[in-house]
């Protein structure tokens, strides 16, 4: 198939439906709605359903539902709404439903704006609804990546029994890329035995449920997801290494951010010093490895997060380095998007402050 | 020797967790051989409540999910919308539906989702202990309306049978009592009209079952069956306020 020129949103609908993604409930938020919009004509044309729900909260309930019964299901949504969905997205976890969120984040907190942001990374990566869980989180960098994430999102959902967000920013979901839809490597996946899909006299009832009474109980059944969420950081932490050779500084970026410091990375370049990235792909399970790593190299003398918030990753980097390199950080926020020359000039001041 | 009464495959073997004197475990009852008569326990999915009834999917003897506060209509609307076919009911108390869950009942009626909805009303809050509902009678006291509920502080109880039959697509709503045997067959004969409805593709289908709570209106179960006819069923007459002959 040759690329075609697509809006984000709207391919990110599409990549759904290519991924087998039946059934979609969601609520208009800016700057998402090409999502809900494109899948109410496409869905039908798949003999699928796209429902408009009353609100975020009853949409991912209407997920925990169909994911319940057995359907690749998905809901998008933007910041403000993500925050209303967090009681279903929980519960899911909980439940371990499998099912897709996409958030594609505008500026905060409140009401906040419609404009880029990066800046729900702790509600994503944190927890973000009550009680001990972890989503994958996975963060596209361009058009053609969201594609072939949101593909990979429904397989590691029904892998893992776990709710995925797939995370991107204004940007991604409203600029128009080339993009090719190639098929997505396929995973073995499990049978849904533990579906109600009804018993049709078959086999015992299945229940479907995140409450467990017995404090024992409880307990056992987050010893439980803590093995399989150990399984999910072994199995999938994804991060792209770029120009880390010699790097003097390195830079740590996610999503639309990411594109803007490789275009910082080669006007340092022109000048002569050496910068490198670590850009994480999933936001959950963080890599960490590769930052520790990066902070071993001899060249290395700083780290510098630069993110669309006033510095939320950033933790994570630090936490990674362990104190072996400075980390820096650089970001806007509320819907501001940084340029590649204010990304230059805070790395030189860096780099001058460290030498 | 003949059987005179067995207790229907509707249901499981597990304990009911109820208090003594709630009629919980009758409605549960109903349910259930209503199902089993119709045939539906092979493809039934039922969602159950948070409240008193959060138990509900160890009782009934079909595919359950549990739902959140308030939202088992939304999850009800997944799984029918996922199988048409099946037999998809929520299972719901008078703070789960008529306060929290306002929201997600109204709009699955609007959309005349195809499944059933049991609604227990028993004017108050069971299982946190005795606060105060959207359905408490004025003068009703509760654990946050010790004094008695004041209609000028806390407005008046919601009628949900009347304000749920305004919607087109609401076909099938009746509200129905357990506090004596007469009015338990009628109960009955009403969950199976819903599930008949539903099972036909008409639309959204709702009864309203008045349940007393003995231990948190502080009276005897003798007394609460008394009490709820002598009180709620003035202010929550009994009746059919839809059905789908009215349906053009």
């Amino acid at each position: 198939m040759a690329k075609e020129l697509w809006k984000g949103n709207e391919a990110i609908a599409e990549a759904a439906i290519k991924a087998g993604c039946r059934f979609f409930f969601g609520y208009p938020i800016t700057p998402q709605n090409e999502i809900p919009e494109y899948m109410s004509l496409r869905m039908p044309q798949v003999d699928g359903c796209f429902l408009q729900a009353e609100s975020e909260v009853a949409a991912i309930n209407m997920v925990y539902g169909a994911a319940g019964a057995g359907a690749r299901v998905m809901t998008s949504s933007s910041s403000p709404g993500i925050s209303l969905k967090q009681e279903g997205i929980t519960y899911c976890a909980g439940a371990e439903l499998p099912c897709v969120i996409v958030n594609i984040v505008r500026g905060g907190p409140g009401l906040g704006g419609i404009q880029p942001a990066q800046s729900d990374y702790f509600q994503a990566t944190k927890g973000g609804g009550h009680g001990d869980y972890r989503l994958i989180v996975l963060a596209p960098a361009s058009v053609q990546e969201a594609v072939d994430l949101v593909q990979q999102a429904f397989d590691m959902a029904d892998q893992y029994r776990n709710p995925v967000m797939v995370m991107g920013d204004g940007m991604i979901g409203q600029m128009m890329e080339p993009v090719e839809f190639t098929e997505v490597e396929k995973r073995p996946l499990p049978e849904k035995t533990w579906a109600t899909t009804g018993t049709k006299g078959e086999r015992q009832t299945n229940v479907i449920n995140s409450l467990f009474i017995d404090p024992a109980e409880c307990e056992k059944h987050n010893h439980r997801l803590y093995e399989k969420y150990k399984a999910i950081e072994n199995n999938e932490t994804r991060v792209e290494k770029y120009n880390l050779d010699g790097a003097e500084i390195v830079f740590v970026a996610y999503g639309t951010t990411a594109r803007i410091v490789k275009n910082a990375i080669s006007a340092l370049e022109k000048e002569g010093i050496k910068a490198g990235m670590i850009r994480p792909i999933t936001l959950w399970p963080y890599p960490y490895k590769a930052i520790e790593e990066a902070a071993g190299l001899d060249s290395v003398k700083a780290f510098m997060a630069v993110e669309m918030s006033m510095g939320q990753m950033v933790e994570d980097v630090r936490l990674a380095a362990a104190g072996k390199k400075p980390v820096h950080f650089y970001g806007r926020t509320g819907g501001m998007v940084p340029t590649p020359k204010a990304v230059v000039e805070q790395a030189k001041m860096i780099l001058g402050g460290v030498k | 020797m003949a059987v005179i009464f067995d207790k229907t495959k509707g249901l499981t073997d597990k304990t009911f967790h109820y208090c003594p004197g709630c009629t919980h475990g009758i409605i549960h009852r109903l349910v259930a051989e209503v199902m089993e008569e119709l045939n539906l326990l092979d493809k039934a999915i039922g969602v159950a409540p948070v409240g008193c009834a959060v138990f509900a999917y160890d009782y009934f003897n079909c595919d359950m999910q549990e739902a959140a506060h308030g939202r088992a209509p939304a999850v009800a609307t997944g799984i029918k919308r996922v199988h048409p076919e099946s037999a998809v009911f929520t299972y719901q108390g008078d703070g789960d539906l008529a306060s929290i869950g306002a929201a997600e009942i109204v709009h699955a009626a609007m959309r005349g989702e195809k499944f059933t909805t049991i609604f227990v009303n028993n004017a108050i809050y069971g299982m946190t202990g005795g606060q105060m509902a959207p359905t408490t009678l004025v003068g009703q006291k509760a654990t946050t309306a010790p004094l008695g509920r004041d209609e000028n502080h806390a407005g008046l109880p919601l009628r949900v049978s009347e304000m749920l039959a305004t919607i087109p697509k609401a076909v099938f709503v009746e509200r129905v009592s357990v506090h004596d045997v007469k009015h338990i067959i009628q109960a009955k004969k009403a969950i199976k009209k819903a599930f008949q409805a539903q099972m036909a593709g008409k639309g959204f289908t709702l009864v309203e079952v008045l349940s007393t709570c003995p231990t948190n209106w502080g009276k005897t179960p003798l007394e609460s069956l008394k009490w709820l006819e002598e009180n709620m069923i003035p202010y929550y007459p009994l009746g059919n306020y839809r059905s789908p002959e009215e349906v053009r």
